[in-house]
């Protein structure tokens, strides 16, 4: 049944995304693992990581899409969910450094030793369990989304008052996580780890692993949202979108839909930042930067809103960009790219890359195209 | 017409008593009193800034009255309900602009509205059975719109849409309709069609239908109640009302 949910209506373009992303899963490993360190078709494990950490990002798009693209909740603050899935990992791969770490200290990592404490606060008990801690990656982000969501769509707020109170929401939780006695390491974050599930995060093969793992969340994380977006329940998401008050008079409590989407869209973020900690080496309070989450929206402008494969596109694409443009004598001028970037997709392309493609190509077959409505405006 | 069953306040399908809303000191509703029957069809009159839609917004949960009783089927007070819970026990309403949802075909837009759970888990792994596609197919039928099933509503005329709409509330298959202005915007031809539609309905649904167009109202046919500065000026058959002093001068007599 779960099978049938998850590839109910597949359609060509996310089956080729599907295979695409599979094939990445085996060959970029393969590519990095098998082939000699001089041939030309090796690949870095350093270029392995960095793209590991772009098909995170694609995670994170797709999860902003289920959110903004199909129920038309701008969440400016879904970078939160992805850093607290990540202090999750990272709370794990810090009990898993034991008295490896510079104090020696068995229990508490270097960052309480050295700010004096004398115990583990309650919080980090069970996160040397990766069960526990994966547990807490979906739990973590989940929860917030729930509570948070619970009040903000029972009292009605939408539009740019939502999107509003989401920026806040990973302000605060930016605020709170830069203090030390937080208990999260502070400024610093948490950084050096050594083991994950007992082998070196280091090492060449556990990156390669971390990669294909990466890939595999992404077409799990697609899969779902797919299975929502072409559901009945997607067909009523999108009505909320286009119409709320007209859903809400068909007798939908529109609150419980929201919430299902944003909780859902949470867990997936969660995992993605959960996956991109251990690929970077770090996790520090500036994952949880609003400017952090006004990115990933303009990912998912500019790959595609309401596509899923565009969000995802958009995500790696900006992404490797931004390291182009930031590794060169272009590095000072980025933001204003991107800038660029977002106002020259707005204005041109309205829907994004995959759907100026996709109307390109429609074209190209069926010279009179159906007249199809203009898309609403992004809130 | 039937004698209320114990347990039940009054015979009547909706029953308003005394009915007042104000916004901002404007008094939009004042000590308005309605009944409809179960089985009739009633049509509300009145110039604009009546109350007509104000109404319309205080049965289906959109508005609270500050005061006042609001009954539907003899005993559920729908002051206490919201939209979703006062929709789901069988009251439909049709817009004065016609909300279809644009990005979804016209057999979507039916499937949305027809009657099923309205629960998350529900909707999430729904499967349309058989009797429930054959009823999607009878409404598209009785729109006349079962061979652009496939496009997208967005891309429907005005009539189109207004249709579409009556064809999502006949999917609801509510006990009462409220229908807000159905022909506004429609060709001549196009309103009788509608007028003929909402007879049909009209057989086995209480329809409220509100309405600028005398001509339409002459054609349904139905006991007509006139609104003005938010109570009722006069109830009764077209010709009558129409007869009235105080209407002739509030509302006909240009």
């Amino acid at each position: 049944m779960i099978a049938r949910f998850l590839l109910q209506d597949m359609d060509r373009r996310g089956a080729v995304f599907l295979a695409l992303i599979a094939g990445l899963a085996i060959l970029i490993p393969a590519l990095n693992l098998l082939v000699p360190a001089g041939s030309p078709f090796h690949v870095p494990t350093s270029t392995m990581s960095l793209w590991g950490k772009y098909l995170c990002y694609a995670l994170l798009a797709i999860s902003l899409d289920l959110v903004w693209g199909y129920c038309g909740i701008l969440s400016l603050g879904h970078g939160a969910f992805f850093a607290l899935g990540g202090y999750a990992m990272g709370m794990y791969l810090m009990r898993q450094i034991g008295s490896r770490g510079t104090y020696g200290n068995p229990i508490l990592p270097d960052f309480m030793v050295f700010l004096n404490w004398k115990e583990l606060p309650w919080y980090w008990y069970g996160f040397d369990s990766f069960p526990f801690a994966m547990l807490m990656v979906l739990l973590a982000p989940g929860l917030l989304a729930f509570v948070f969501g619970w009040f903000a769509f029972r009292s009605r707020v939408t539009g740019v008052y939502l999107s509003i109170i989401t920026q806040a929401l990973t302000y605060a939780l930016l605020l709170a996580f830069f203090r030390n006695d937080m208990g999260f390491g502070g400024n610093n974050g948490l950084t050096d780890f050594k083991d994950i599930l007992g082998f070196n995060v280091q090492a060449q093969a556990t990156r390669a692993a971390l990669f294909s793992m990466t890939c595999v969340m992404l077409i799990a994380g697609f899969l779902i949202a797919r299975g929502i977006v072409v559901s009945k329940l997607g067909k009523v998401v999108i009505a909320i979108r286009d119409a709320e008050s007209r859903t809400r008079f068909l007798g939908y409590r529109v609150d419980r839909f929201k919430l299902f989407v944003f909780t859902v869209s949470a867990c997936m973020a969660g995992v993605a930042g959960a996956l991109y900690v251990p690929q970077v080496g770090i996790i520090n309070p500036s994952e949880f930067a609003p400017a952090n989450s006004i990115e990933t929206v303009i990912w998912v402008a500019v790959g595609g809103r309401g596509t899923l494969v565009g969000a995802a596109l958009g995500g790696v694409v900006v992404n490797y960009a931004k390291t182009i443009f930031t590794s060169g004598f272009m590095a000072p001028y980025w933001l204003f790219a991107l800038g660029a970037l977002f106002v020259f997709v707005t204005i041109f392309m309205p829907k994004g890359i995959l759907g100026t493609a996709q109307d390109w190509w429609e074209k190209r077959r069926r010279p009179a195209p159906a007249k199809t409505p203009e898309p609403a405006p992004a809130e | 017409m039937n004698a209320p069953t114990p347990g039940q306040l009054t015979s009547s399908l909706l029953y308003l008593d005394g009915v007042s809303v104000s916004f901002d000191g404007f008094k939009a509703i004042r000590g308005l009193s309605l009944t409809i029957e179960p089985g009739e069809m009633r049509a509300i009159i009145g110039p604009n800034g009546a109350g007509k839609t104000t109404m319309m917004d205080i049965i289906t949960g959109k508005t609270k009255p500050d005061v006042g009783t609001v009954m539907f089927g003899g005993s559920i007070d729908l002051t206490r309900l919201d939209e979703a819970a006062i929709a789901n026990l069988g009251i439909g309403r049709k817009f004065q602009k016609p909300t279809v949802f644009d990005f979804h075909t016209i057999e979507d837009n039916i499937l949305l509205a027809l009657k099923a759970q309205r629960t998350v888990a529900r909707t999430l792994f729904w499967k349309t059975a058989a009797a429930q596609q054959k009823r999607i197919d009878d409404i598209l039928g009785i729109i006349k719109l079962g061979d652009a099933r496939e496009r997208l509503a967005g891309s429907l005329s005005h009539g189109q849409k207004q249709w579409l709409e009556i064809g999502m509330l006949l999917a609801q298959d509510p006990k009462l309709l409220l229908v807000d202005e159905p022909a506004a915007g429609m060709t001549d031809g196009e309103t009788a069609e509608t007028a003929v539609l909402l007879k049909e309905i009209a057989r086995d649904h209480s329809v409220i239908v509100v309405e600028h167009d005398m001509g339409f109202i002459r054609e349904l046919g139905v006991k007509v109640t006139v609104l003005h500065e938010g109570s009722v000026l006069a109830e009764g058959p077209l010709d009558q009302v129409s007869a009235n002093e105080r209407v002739v001068e509030v509302y006909l007599g240009r």
